[in-house]
């Protein structure tokens, strides 16, 4: 390629593929794009989690002795992995149950009631973040034994 | 519409936009009602919540035809979730169409596995 003449206007940037980490965190959402980025990685999180989510069902409904080792998970953790880390896998997964849920509501009430105003976006998505992570500090402060 | 047939035919994608879209927002809400079914049980049960609570929930014959519902809609919401996930990031048609396979394989071995815990209560 030659160099541009002096004169010439300057060279306008080319937007072609997104660098996911070149671009990316450099990009600023509106609250409406977080709901919906996480709206997918809740999605993709609970179903890389699956088998341990049936595992729990699995377990906590089979017996009452399979019914202890469920709870022993929790206690004293699961195969090689310590009762902390069990634990931290559930309060994503907690996490990821209520976003992706309040969030899918939030999708179906504005495909009923075609409520799509850019006002009613933002204030639903931000409802939708801090239900959410208020529900899921509850819920992992129960299950870390706060109270 | 351009050529989707013979060695054009493309073999990975959705092609039925409606259908899935519409079907992941009724499996959406049968999920909804299952998880408010579950919730009011746990909430209106007295005392703390032992095997025996917890696993009664799922007993009657309905709570059962409920559930199993709920583990196909489950499926074929997630079918169609990874799949949109494939679809946007994986380019290559190989490795979209191994993953999508894959996804299929795994969420049937799931829901089998859940159907079958389902009826040993």
């Amino acid at each position: 390629m030659s160099t541009p003449h002096p004169d010439s206007p300057p060279i306008r940037p080319e937007f072609r593929n997104i660098h996911a980490l070149r671009d990316l965190p450099s990009y600023r959402l509106p609250p409406a794009g977080w709901v919906s980025i996480l709206h997918r990685v809740s999605g993709a999180l609970m179903f890389v989690f699956l088998p341990f989510i049936i595992w729990m069902f699995d377990t906590s409904i089979s017996s009452e002795y399979s019914f202890a080792r469920f709870n022993s998970a929790f206690n004293n953790g699961l195969w090689f992995l310590p009762a902390a880390v069990v634990k931290l896998v559930t309060l994503a997964l907690i996490w990821a149950y209520l976003h992706h849920l309040i969030a899918g509501l939030r999708h179906v009430y504005m495909d009923v009631n075609h409520a799509v105003s850019k006002e009613f976006g933002r204030s639903s998505a931000l409802f939708t973040l801090a239900l959410s992570l208020t529900l899921t500090a509850v819920l992992g402060a129960k299950l870390f034994g706060l109270y | 519409m351009s050529v989707n047939f013979g060695s054009k035919r493309i073999v990975v994608g959705a092609h039925y936009g409606l259908r899935d879209w519409l079907a992941q927002r009724v499996t959406a809400t049968l999920m909804a009602l299952f998880t408010a079914v579950v919730l009011l049980h746990v909430i209106f049960s007295r005392g703390p919540i032992g095997y025996a609570t917890w696993a009664g929930i799922f007993v009657p014959q309905w709570m059962k035809a409920l559930t199993f519902a709920v583990i196909l809609a489950l499926v074929y919401h997630v079918w169609v979730g990874m799949r949109d996930i494939w679809m946007d990031y994986i380019k290559p048609l190989g490795l979209r169409l191994s993953l999508q396979v894959a996804t299929i394989v795994w969420l049937v071995a799931c829901a089998g596995w859940a159907i079958q815990v389902l009826w040993r209560v």
